[in-house]
């Protein structure tokens, strides 16, 4: 059972003067396989921060706490090593590599998560099939990685490579951000059949509940400041939806 | 041309088939600001000691005639009249030339392939190349330079009305080579050239790429791609003359650069002339950085003297390897290096993919490969 846990996490970036900023501000969460926890906040409450921290992105440094993953000290890892250890981030902008065709760097993934070279042949058949299922056109297989790509074509393509890299716990970042309705239950129906396989876990960070009506949640947790404030089920996402936020953003800032 | 229509730009005034007509450069002036001199080895102040030798090997279909010719042939600098010292220097001292023709509505079953191998660099040695398309005439043309060679040639590419030619012109000289270069291309009505320099080898490169049109509907594409190791200078500068209606150009330069002194120059001129109207033009160099001590100079010059142009544009940016992307393809399990690879290798596969030679786009990638292992090694 793979289990991602996270302890009194504290992250600070750099403040753009000569100092640092603390976003995170002791982060406690444990996402279990064949869980789905939905992580809600307003704007700015680090929600982000914590999605790429645990993705080992170079522009946040972790100054207290842990990440482990079945265990194992996430935080000495690099990224790729994280990633390939079964941890996966999708991305809420991801980047545009010129010249890079999406089934090259599918490959490529697939071929460093995997530990081998998958045949041509089967890789081919499995990524039309996944395209298939998320409505992407095949030609896109084609074209450089997020180039000219919308908002819709790109959120597509990071779930394209959630159910292709089969992680063991899968931090999705806004996921659902930008997306028309059509294209919010095409990836929704993505990350139900990732969170349906077999031992694997979800954390969903998102700032609407739009997303929760496709996508259920067993467990919600409302950020704010930098921490998590309140835990509970899915209750806790109707709450939000018809109270917003307010009362959570100061009780982040009392902390 | 009166004028206050011409270009403030003085660097292309200058043209002659005399050496004497060219002061011997210090260093100081715009053209050769950028350019090492003390490693042209005497090819720009007359002190270079011709007894150097570059070989050719000729590989052409039947369409096509390649022909070596003594320095009176009459088809010989037609096309183009040397720009600057070094030019007008090799002009002055080849002893034999090459003329390639691809005769009228022809259209050539293969690339022709000259291979020019240096076989000494401590000596001069000069070369002249015309590639004559006769009218509506089609070919592919692939300069392959090789070996250890100072060399200093010009190369003429007579695009005939209606003509199509593809050019791609391999540098990959050994370490210790001095190859300084210019290579002009002439279109006449509804020719197209395209052109590819690939610059990876020598010690010191400069290459002078440049089209002039003779008649409208002229359309060139000028390429190029670069991968400087510590040490390695090299330089291309461009030059599109838009002086009739209706013509298009296209430039794309792209290099990496890595290690102590790896340097690169990149200068792009075009002017469109007051009468040029209808002119579409866009010029574009991007460089990548991948290690610490290395220079970049990359400087667009676009200079427009009508108000009716179909498009005009330039671009230049020179960066090192985006986190970004490398934390992107990195949170997809792939290794830092192979990540490097991949970035640099798409920068520059989207121009090596154009180039039409299969057999050269693959040495072209497996000779970037090889850049990149040394980079992956140190």
């Amino acid at each position: 059972m793979a289990t991602l846990e996270i302890r009194d996490l504290h992250v600070s970036v750099a403040d753009g003067s000569d100092g640092t900023k603390e976003i995170l501000r002791g982060v406690d969460l444990t996402v279990q396989a064949g869980e789905t926890h939905a992580l809600m906040g307003p704007n700015g409450s680090g929600k982000s921060t914590l999605a790429y921290a645990v993705a080992g992105h170079p522009k946040y440094e972790v100054t207290a706490g842990t990440v482990t993953l079945d265990g194992e000290d996430v935080l000495g890892m690099s990224v790729d090593e994280r990633a390939r250890a079964g941890l996966f981030l999708a991305m809420q902008y991801p980047v545009e590599v010129p010249g890079v065709s999406v089934s090259n760097f599918l490959r490529s993934a697939v071929t460093a998560v995997r530990g081998e070279a998958p045949k041509l042949r089967e890789f081919s058949k499995e990524m039309k099939k996944a395209m298939d299922d998320l409505s992407i056109d095949p030609a896109f297989a084609q074209r450089s990685l997020n180039e000219g790509f919308s908002g819709g074509e790109k959120k597509r393509h990071e779930i394209l490579q959630l159910e292709m890299l089969k992680p063991k716990i899968a931090v999705l970042d806004e996921t659902d951000s930008g997306l028309d309705v059509d294209a919010l239950k095409v990836v929704s129906e993505g990350v139900n059949r990732f969170s349906s396989g077999a031992g694997t876990g979800v954390l969903l960070i998102t700032h609407y509940t739009r997303i929760l009506r496709y996508v259920k949640p067993d467990f919600v947790h409302v950020f704010s400041g930098g921490r998590v404030v309140a835990e509970g089920g899915p209750e806790l996402a109707d709450e939000l939806e018809n109270e917003g936020y307010e009362k959570y953003a100061k009780a982040g800032a009392a902390l | 041309m009166g004028l206050d229509t011409r270009p403030l730009s003085t660097l292309h005034d200058k043209a002659s088939y005399e050496v004497a007509d060219f002061d011997v450069p210090t260093g100081r002036e715009e053209e050769w600001r950028f350019t090492p001199l003390r490693r042209l080895r005497g090819l720009h102040n007359g002190t270079a000691e011709a007894h150097g030798k570059v070989v050719l090997e000729a590989e052409a279909p039947p369409e096509v005639t390649v022909e070596t010719v003594g320095r009176d042939d009459a088809r010989l600098g037609k096309a183009y009249v040397p720009a600057d010292r070094v030019s007008a220097q090799a002009w002055a001292s080849f002893t034999h030339a090459t003329v390639v023709t691809v005769p009228k509505e022809a259209v050539a079953s293969a690339p022709t392939v000259l291979r020019l191998r240096g076989e000494d660099d401590s000596s001069a040695a000069y070369g002249h190349t015309t590639v004559i398309l006769e009218p509506f005439a089609e070919a592919t043309v692939v300069l392959a330079h090789r070996g250890s060679a100072t060399y200093a040639d010009n190369v003429e590419f007579v695009v005939g009305d209606g003509a199509r030619l593809s050019v791609i012109s391999l540098q990959d000289w050994a370490d210790g080579s001095v190859h300084v270069s210019h290579q002009h291309a002439r279109l006449g009505r509804d020719a197209r050239f395209v052109s590819h320099n690939v610059s990876l080898g020598g010690d010191l490169v400069r290459i002078s790429p440049s089209v002039g049109y003779d008649a409208p509907g002229g359309d060139a594409e000028l390429y190029g791609v670069y991968f400087a190791d510590g040490g390695q200078h090299l330089e291309h500068r461009l030059l599109v003359d838009h002086t009739v209606p209706n013509c298009r150009s296209r430039v794309d330069y792209r290099g990496a650069l890595q290690d102590e002194d790896a340097h690169a120059v990149w200068i792009g001129d075009v002017i469109i002339r007051a009468e040029a109207e209808g002119t579409d033009t866009y010029e574009l160099n991007r460089n990548l950085v991948l290690t610490d001590g290395t220079r970049v100079d990359s400087v667009p010059n676009l200079e427009i003297l009508t108000g009716e142009v179909a498009g005009a544009g330039h671009a230049s940016a020179s960066g090192r390897l985006d986190d970004e992307h490398l934390f992107y393809l990195q949170a997809r399990g792939i290794t830092f290096d192979e990540a490097r690879r991949m970035v640099v290798r798409g920068f520059l596969g989207q121009l090596i993919e154009r180039i039409e030679v299969a057999e050269v786009r693959e040495k072209v990638r497996e000779a970037i490969e090889a850049e990149l292992d040394r980079g992956a090694a140190r």
